[in-house]
């Protein structure tokens, strides 16, 4: 029984479960198709004015979707208490934030694949500068996001208002995520600036912040 | 089934000493201390708040006492985990999953590979393996054996049970006592909290009584002496 046998099981249900009720998917794809159409509906911009605004769109939309299944990762555990049957296996804490994490990336990373062809679309949207990059963009800026979200939604499962303690501790810690994101875009779709420097410290942010919520998350799933 | 281990009777293999657990302000278990022997079975009764849940979290694990130790096999209830079989009144299990799913992956947290212990448990609880409806549609009989079918899926020494037989019909009920019975005569300890005590007349080697946080009385059969 190590570490990754118990990460991938978990995930494995975890996809199951997701698969099943499609929870998560559907309430993040209804948030994203509304940010969409509202802002669409809202200006009319030129190609130009697109590629400067897009990518800030894009982030805080992912951002807020995120949120839904970020929110559902954890109610699941807590239907039946089925975490205290974890709790009191001898599976090791880590394995579980890891497949929680890991199930986040690839939920938010489907939803991200669905909305950026309309992104594309809507948006009038053609890339100047190495579109390549975005693929790590893409990558490292959503695990940002969810190994964060992973980590505060298991802190706040015990508060009474989970749903609004979420992005009360998330969002202040992901500023620096976000705005690495969004610049890196912004770059990469007008072509006038390196994305370079964004993406290094988008991978610094993600190696500190999931080898401190590694060191920390046994100590949150055993709180009471 | 099978008993790996099985604990002499007689000798004392949970060990609580001085334990005090506080919610807040509330102290749910005031200065509790016990020894418990192996290979027996203890019923665990008293009114609700008296500390019955509290003290089988406590010795789950799942409960840190505020002061106090808890010894299992020597260990901290944590260390003994593998040793630990634990029900508690909700199900602990997914309702959007079958049975037969649920018990593969906690299965895989004990390090069990294979079906064989699976289909192995759920028999013994009296419930078909082959059941592809999800948990959320089994009666809440059923669904108790399977609860229990997870306990005792990695094949624990001591059992602690929190209100096994609620929410399930007499029939159902006695089923699940003869079967607890059986483990008993296996070597398996048993802790089960109860309100339904009668269920265990005959059949529980203990009687452990709680009032207010304490345990208040030990005996052999249901009455107490001096207690109508």
């Amino acid at each position: 029984m190590s570490l990754w046998s118990v990460t991938f099981a978990t995930l494995r249900k975890d996809i199951r479960l997701e698969w099943r009720s499609k929870d998560a998917l559907n309430s993040m794809l209804f948030f994203s198709l509304l940010v969409v159409v509202i802002f669409v509906f809202s200006f009319d911009p030129l190609a130009e004015e697109s590629r400067h605004i897009v990518g800030g769109l894009v982030w805080i939309g992912f951002l807020f979707a995120s949120m839904m299944a970020l929110n559902q990762t954890w109610a699941r555990e807590l239907r039946n208490q089925v975490l205290d049957a974890y709790r009191v296996s001898p599976a090791p804490a880590n394995a579980l934030f890891l497949a929680k994490a890991l199930g986040n990336f690839i939920f938010v990373s489907v939803l991200e694949a669905l909305m950026t062809p309309l992104f594309v679309i809507f948006y009038n949207l053609r890339v100047l500068g190495p579109a390549w990059q975005l693929i790590p963009v893409a990558v490292l800026g959503t695990w940002a996001l969810v190994v964060n979200g992973t980590f505060f939604a298991a802190m706040s499962l015990r508060t009474r208002s989970r749903e609004i303690m979420l992005p009360l501790l998330l969002f202040p810690i992901s500023i620096p995520a976000v705005i690495a994101m969004v610049a890196a875009t912004t770059a990469i779709l007008t072509g006038e600036d390196s994305a370079h420097f964004y993406i290094v410290l988008l991978l610094t942010y993600d190696v500190v912040f999931t080898t401190a919520c590694l060191a920390l998350f046994e100590t949150i799933l055993h709180a009471e | 089934m099978p008993v790996t281990d099985a604990i002499p009777q007689g000798l004392p293999i949970v060990t609580v000493k001085n334990v005090i657990k506080q919610f807040g302000r509330f102290a749910a278990l005031r200065g509790v201390t016990a020894e418990f022997d192996g290979g027996r079975f203890h019923a665990i009764l008293g009114d609700n708040g008296a500390g019955k849940t509290t003290l089988l979290r406590a010795l789950a694990g799942l409960a840190q006492p505020t002061q106090g130790t808890i010894s299992i096999f020597g260990k901290d209830p944590e260390a003994a985990c593998r040793d630990i079989g634990y029900m508690a009144h909700p199900s602990l299990l997914y309702d959007e999953m079958s049975g037969m799913e649920n018990l593969r992956y906690f299965a895989g947290l004990y390090g069990i590979a294979g079906d064989g212990r699976c289909e192995e448990v759920i028999r013994a609880v009296g419930l078909d393996p082959e059941l592809a409806r999800a948990v959320g549609q089994y009666s809440q009989g059923m669904r108790q054996r399977m609860s229990l079918a997870r306990a005792i899926l990695h094949d624990p020494r001591i059992l602690l049970l929190d209100e096994p037989f609620s929410n399930v019909d007499v029939n159902s009920a006695r089923e699940m006592v003869g079967l607890l019975r059986g483990m008993r005569d296996a070597g398996k300890t048993i802790f089960v909290v109860t309100h339904q005590a009668l269920l265990l007349e005959g059949v529980a080697d203990e009687f452990v009584w709680m009032q207010a946080g304490q345990i208040v009385d030990r005996t052999a059969s249901i009455a107490r002496a001096g207690v109508p």
